[in-house]
């Protein structure tokens, strides 16, 4: 078979299929993954000791477990408890989950890094606690995650395709497909790398965008340390 | 506005931090439109007493009233009495994320629930007492320490509050940054603000203190108006320590 026929009548349009699949894996889970992160990490720096101790356990059983088991248990095991989910659902919640926990450590080491002088501020104006954490503390700890976060999401980008290993054929998937259905393993598996550093690309470039743009003029965090 | 009428009234604060007692039992009444000067050496509990007043730190024992009512013991209400009572810290405490502007609109928007229009109105009008309007679009960092503590009490200026703390505004400062903010504090003592100021510049309190509170060893040793404590052969407490600092700078 030519090689130009496979690329463009069967590998391209198969990876395109599952590059879809991939994205919309992506879309569904990053911004749950996003605001479990913040919920997760507030609620262990901020919350009651008990919503503190919750936050703490989830996020050492998903660091300390395997993002495959979390989704075979969510895929494979909860229908014996009569919880049943499409593989595609399951995924997305296994990534919500596992984004989730990662985020909440890139967040919370953030709200640390924030002086205790910006909370006493707020608080000394009569704003609540709350009030304080949303309009002064958050503000100020995201933009110093974007780092972690954005490595959190390339991540994601990459491990969405365990989404196969449930049956849903995402771009890694397709791969796979086409890999053993023609036998030409190199040739699409380097093709769907291709893709992923694309994604990974594109994704590396919006992060540096959004960093200038939300950068806070007049510190430091806006020029790197080279220039200093 | 009646003179005699006292806004704020501190009772018998007490207050220890890890079985040292930093505060032992001060007591004193603020008169409306009075300014306060706590002078004393490092560690007599003058800034502590300055947050047990708006709660930032609980007392162990002793209460505060704002025009009457009870601000210790007041629950949720705190919030309430703490926009009553402003207050200006030693290292500014800008939120760093905000323009100037911002940082005096963000409680009006969100404690005092004013709409934008109004609550930036306002903002500017306390950023022009503090000759910092010019400056409304710059961000904390790019403002010098000078400025970025005008804005900082245009911030508590906002709230129209009934009385404002300053926990040692000019300690971060050099003298002439320092003479900048101390020119805006004056310029509010005349207009009638009641300020409770915890400082080390003699000068200010000399000229703008109705009276002075020398402590120590948290407790309020002297007290009186500045000439009493500085001419008054009774009181030599605060003579002595002014002089060891005198002394020390003439080294």
């Amino acid at each position: 078979m030519d090689q130009t026929v496979f690329l463009f009548d069967i590998l391209l349009p198969a990876l395109l299929q599952g590059l879809i699949v991939t994205l919309q894996l992506i879309v569904c889970s990053a911004p749950f993954g996003f605001a479990l992160g913040i919920a997760v990490a507030v609620g262990r720096q901020y919350g009651h000791p008990v919503i503190s101790w919750f936050c703490k356990t989830f996020v050492f059983l998903i660091k300390g477990t395997p993002l495959l088991l979390l989704l075979f248990i969510l895929y494979f095991g909860l229908p014996s408890i009569g919880i049943t989910f499409t593989a595609f659902t399951a995924s997305v919640l296994g990534f919500i989950l596992c984004n989730g926990a990662y985020n909440a450590e890139y967040i919370r080491g953030a709200l640390i890094s924030i002086k205790d002088g910006q909370m006493v501020a707020a608080r000394s104006l009569g704003m609540t606690r709350w009030q304080a954490i949303k309009n002064v503390i958050l503000p100020q700890a995201l933009r110093r995650a974007i780092p972690g976060l954005s490595n959190e999401f390339i991540y994601l980008i990459k491990y969405s395709s365990l989404a196969y290993m449930l049956t849903v054929v995402e771009l890694a998937g397709a791969g796979k497909q086409v890999a053993t259905k023609y036998f030409l393993y190199t040739e699409s598996f380097a093709a769907v790398g291709i893709v992923y550093l694309v994604l990974v690309s594109v994704t590396t470039i919006a992060v540096n965008i959004l960093e200038k743009k939300v950068a806070i003029p007049g510190t430091v965090r806006a020029t790197p340390a080279a220039q200093l | 506005m009646n003179n005699d009428e006292i806004v704020l009234k501190v009772e018998d604060i007490h207050k220890s931090f890890g079985g040292i007692e930093v505060l032992r039992g001060v007591s004193f009444d603020v008169r409306r439109g009075e300014t306060k000067v706590f002078i004393g050496p490092s560690g007599t509990g003058k800034s502590t007493l300055l947050r047990c007043i708006n709660q930032l730190t609980i007392p162990d024992r002793g209460r505060v009233w704002l025009d009457g009512e009870e601000v210790t013991n007041s629950g949720a209400r705190i919030n309430h009495f703490r926009q009553k009572i402003g207050m200006v810290f030693q290292n500014f405490f800008l939120f760093d994320h905000l323009t100037a502007l911002k940082n005096v609109e963000l409680a009006l928007l969100k404690v005092r629930g004013m709409g934008k229009a109004e609550a930036r109105e306002k903002a500017l009008t306390e950023l022009r007492q503090v000759g910092m309007e010019d400056w409304a679009n710059h961000y904390p960092a790019e403002l010098s320490g000078g400025q970025a503590q005008r804005v900082s009490i245009a911030r508590a200026l906002a709230m129209d509050p009934d009385v404002i703390l300053f926990d040692e505004p000019t300690s971060a400062l050099d003298p002439e940054l320092t003479r900048e903010v101390l020119e805006v504090m004056k310029k509010l003592a005349r207009n009638g603000m009641t300020m409770l100021v915890v400082t080390h510049e003699m000068g200010f309190a000399c000229s703008v203190a109705n009276e002075v509170l020398f402590m120590e060893n948290g407790v309020v040793a002297e007290q009186g108006s500045p000439d009493l404590l500085l001419n008054d052969p009774q009181f030599t407490r605060m003579k002595d320590f002014i002089g060891r600092i005198d002394s020390r700078m003439s080294d």
